[in-house]
């Protein structure tokens, strides 16, 4: 058997995630592990006690790198798959000192760490840390955030500071391909390529198209652009984000392939000690409460809910810029009594969202991939979804909507909190369906993509 | 001699129209005027005006050699004559030849002898009416809705006064045995069963024009040297199909229309074959011995059951809630609510319904206008709704969970009686509160429950 070594580039790995990226990147690992892929993952980490002049002087020995084995726990919950596995499940880890925060746009980077000295709740409320999907959310880099302030607030510095020592990096180790996820270390893939010859995989979980709509970053895009081009292959995780890399980047569609993501198997049972305070039926919104997640069509289809049901209440949970607007138009709408506003969500309390949810809807104007409704279906709550979403793609028992369909979204609502049968049939087969979605599957789709690269095969005659 | 039996079935189902829960109350036309108009004229232009026109030259040249069978659906009859009427006329043309054979069926193409022993009844009659009234021939041969056959329904049917039944020759129901005989209902040997031949069948039906099947393209006389082929002994061949085979399942461009009148050609050229129709293969022919058929099989799909109509949680909840209403229906005695009730009853609604859509994508997609089973569960049941609120002002009844109230015993009743004992208990707390409000707080905080909604309340609950 080949053996294979990947240089892997991120910015974020459990337990320190902000977002859908270090859940899927865990996911990915864990999964080219089990196929046995050795990967060396890199991973910018915000360390607040760093002397500043460790990353302006950027040499072999000064970068603060922090290397360890990181053992994938058997998970005996998840399955027999894993555990039956004899080889060990290892990667190797490395951190390295820079200040990297995801899911910030160079002006929110700027401005968060001029903030340093305002207390954390705000800061919270400000950045919104809600994540891509805002069901993983570990607020790890908040605590960081009063030193950060140390640092140089130029957000593209701290990329290029990557960049630097990702070359540093793949000077001293031995690897066969090069894989970063996102733009924020495509700088880092790039220089990493450079310095081995090796080829570099791109991996795009979003576009500044989908963060931003169109007014995109033009800074941010032609990092992005620049490392499409100099990537070898591109791995989009649905065909909307392929569709946007070749109409809008321009990148030539023979190189650009997609691998949907998975999701980690969840417990067999639902908490069943949870129990809902509310009779009526519970119909949530779950993530960041931005343009992106078009939290507005869901408003003006649980106004129309509401006309005709009162056996139902909304909850919209997390946290963004979109929030204070939509709290001011459910007051206009006169539906606050069964609208509720949750703010920014933990861990426990997303589960528990979920666990007293009855319908979950995820209307987002434009998703490249959109994990959240899978876990909402592992924990048996029916799913309605845009179809502006990779997630649509892939997903067979879910109702599938255009964003902007309010009457298909509210139609939607009204039918799976009245009709009986409706709820069941998606406990009877979406749970299913979404333990199918198993990163093994998707893990080797990309060692068959390395494959391909390091191995080319003749050209079909 | 080796008999050719051919059948063809003819049925449209009226449409829904998207119809949204907020509808429910007010709306009371359900059905895509358009929509149906525009699948017939298309349908009648490439299939059954060339088709018939084909048919009826060759009934003309090959008097009394050439003999067809055909079953037209009340609602398909319905349909042709709002949009096309001339389609009509060209099936009277048939008629008048005196060699066509009509067969009964349901009214609306239901599955009423699953529903509604007395439904199925009322359809039957209410179908033959309108045969008689069309074409002046009474049919003596019945056939269900797609080829729904077991031994009670086929005990029901002769009860009718049927002396013949069609069904499938499916694989599970036969074993060993050949389709190419006449067999006996086992609980009512006076009525005789047909079998389909579903090889033969399904070779012009199905494959005819697949590219990628060994035996394409499929000539008459290769076809007709596997008629001839069959064992001798086995005097007749049932070849039943959709008549739609003939320029829309198997296009136009195929050849499918050359192909039929060639084959009737050599089929009456040759002296060891020719044509019969049902009614005469059940006067003529011995049958061979009972057919047990204790759950009802098909024509549908792999597995010739009832899963694409009754397969899952959903239909079975729509189906049930359907054929609860028939004695609401029967009371009502209103022109209007019964068009809809038989329209309502059409298999193809629940056939939309269903989740084997998946798999089978390309026959179910067939006309159906929704995305997802899900989807047209929701419309349905909207629909549904509307119609037992109609039903329930005409009759100034109470439908609760499809179930008129004077008819509700056991858990349903009782759940019945904690639903009402909840509205009650919610309608006398808003009295109260009402009270206590002065009018000055009224005029700025109005209730929200709009009273023209109560009505609609009452069966969702």
């Amino acid at each position: 058997m080949i053996t294979m070594r990947v240089l892997m580039f991120g910015w974020e790995f459990p337990p320190h995630i902000s977002g859908g990226l270090g859940t899927a990147c865990y996911g990915m690992t864990r999964g080219l592990a089990y196929r046995d892929v050795e990967v060396i993952f890199v991973v910018p980490k915000s360390y607040g006690d760093e002397d500043q002049s460790s990353v302006k002087l950027v040499g072999a020995s000064q970068v603060p790198v922090k290397r360890r084995t990181y053992v994938f726990t058997p998970e005996t919950r998840s399955g027999k798959e894993l555990i039956s596995r004899n080889h060990s499940l290892e990667m190797t880890y490395i951190e390295v000192g820079s200040n990297l925060l995801p899911y910030l746009s160079p002006e929110e980077f700027q401005r968060s760490t001029y903030q340093r000295s305002e207390i954390n709740e705000l800061t919270v409320n400000d950045i919104d840390l809600t994540g891509e999907d805002g069901a993983s959310v570990l607020t790890e880099v908040v605590g960081t955030l009063d030193f950060t302030g140390k640092y140089g607030p130029d957000l593209m510095q701290e990329v290029s500071n990557y960049a630097l020592i990702a070359s540093e990096i793949a000077h001293e180790q031995s690897f066969d391909v090069i894989h970063a996820h996102d733009w924020l270390t495509y700088p880092a893939g790039i220089a990493a390529k450079r310095m081995s010859g090796k080829p570099l995989v791109v991996h795009v979980h979003a576009t500044e198209f989908d963060r931003t709509g169109e007014n995109y970053n033009t800074i941010v895009y032609d990092i992005e652009k620049s490392g499409m081009e100099a990537a070898d292959l591109v791995i989009t995780v649905s065909n909307l984000t392929r569709n946007i890399v070749i109409s809008r980047y321009g990148i030539d569609p023979d190189k650009v392939f997609t691998v949907y993501n998975a999701v980690e198997p969840g417990l067999e049972k639902g908490d069943e000690s949870i129990a809902k305070s509310v009779d009526e039926k519970v119909v949530t919104f779950l993530g960041r409460i931005t343009y992106q997640k078009g939290p507005e069509y869901f408003m003006e289809a649980a106004n129309k809910v509401l006309k005709y049901s009162n056996n139902v209440r909304f909850v919209m949970a997390g946290s963004g810029d979109l929030l204070r607007k939509m709290i001011r138009y459910a007051a206009r709408l006169g539906i606050t009594e069964k609208f509720h506003f949750t703010d920014f969500l933990k861990g426990p309390d997303v589960d528990y969202m979920f666990a007293i949810s009855d319908v979950y809807v995820m209307p987002s104007v434009s998703e490249p991939f959109g994990i959240s409704p899978l876990e909402a279906m592992r924990s048996n709550v029916p799913v309605i979804i845009s179809k502006q979403s990779g997630v649509s793609e892939i997903l067979k028992h879910a109702i599938k909507i255009d964003f902007w369909d309010v009457d298909a979204m509210a139609d939607a609502i009204y039918g799976l909190i009245t009709y009986e049968s409706l709820p069941q049939m998606f406990m009877h087969y979406g749970r299913d369906e979404v333990n199918s979605l198993k990163w093994e599957n998707a893990a080797l789709q990309i060692k068959e993509l390395y494959t391909n690269l390091l191995y080319p095969s003749p050209a079909p005659l | 001699m080796k008999n050719i039996c051919l059948y063809f079935q003819v049925h449209q189902p009226f449409r829904l129209k998207r119809y949204r829960f907020f509808d429910v109350g007010k709306d009371h036309y359900y059905y895509d005027d358009y929509l149906n108009k525009h699948i017939l004229k298309k349908i009648a232009n490439r299939c059954y005006l060339p088709t018939n026109e084909l048919l009826l030259s060759m009934l003309k040249e090959f008097d009394g050699q050439f003999k067809v069978a055909f079953s037209l659906t009340g609602i398909y009859l319905d349909q042709l004559e709002l949009y096309a009427p001339d389609v009509i006329k060209s099936f009277k043309k048939l008629a008048d030849t005196g060699h066509v054979e009509f067969l009964s069926e349901t009214y609306s193409h239901s599955l009423a002898a699953l529903g509604s022993p007395e439904e199925f009844v009322t359809q039957v009659e209410l179908h033959k009416k309108k045969i008689e009234t069309l074409f002046g021939v009474t049919p003596q041969v019945f056939r269900n809705t797609e080829l729904v056959y077991s031994d009670t329904i086929g005990e029901q049917v002769s009860k009718m006064g049927y002396k013949a039944m069609l069904a499938e020759g499916a694989k599970h129901v036969l074993g060993w045995k050949s389709p190419n005989f006449l067999y006996y209902n086992v609980i009512d040997p006076r009525l005789k069963v047909l079998l389909r031949n579903y090889k033969l069948s399904d070779d012009i039906a199905f494959r005819f024009s697949n590219h990628s099947w060994s035996e394409w393209p499929l000539k008459s006389e290769k076809y007709l040297a596997w008629l001839k082929g069959t064992p001798p002994g086995e005097d007749f061949i049932n070849l039943f199909m959709d008549y739609e085979t003939f320029g829309e399942h198997q296009p136009v461009e195929s050849g499918i229309h050359q192909f039929l009148e060639h084959l009737v050609r050599l089929v009456i050229k040759d002296p060891k074959t020719g044509f019969e129709l049902p009614g005469k293969i059940a006067d003529t022919h011995q049958s061979v011995g009972p057919l047990s058929v204790p759950y009802p099989s098909s024509w549908a799909d792999e597995e010739r059951d009832l899963s694409a109509w009754l397969g899952n949680e959903m239909q079975k909840e729509a189906f049930k809630k359907l054929y609860s209403l028939r004695q609401l229906v029967l009371q009502a005695n209103d022109n209007d609510l019964s068009r809809d009730w038989a329209y309502l009853q059409a298999s193809d609604h629940f056939y939309y319904m269903s989740t084997k859509f998946f798999a089978d994508q390309s026959v179910h997609n067939y006309f159906n206008p929704y995305n997802s089973p899900y989807d047209a569960f929701i419309n349905y049941m909207n629909i549904l709704s509307d119609f037992i609120i109609r039903l329930e002002k005409k009759t100034k009844r109470i439908v609760y969970r499809g179930i008129p109230i004077e008819e509700l015993s056991g858990d349903p009743l009782n759940a019945a009686i904690l639903d009402y004992e909840g509205i009650l208990k919610i309608l006398r707390e808003k009295k109260a509160l009402v009270k206590k409000v002065p009018v000055s707080k009224l005029v700025t905080a109005p209730p929200k429950v709009p009273p023209k909604s109560t009505p609609a309340k009452k069966e969702k609950n």
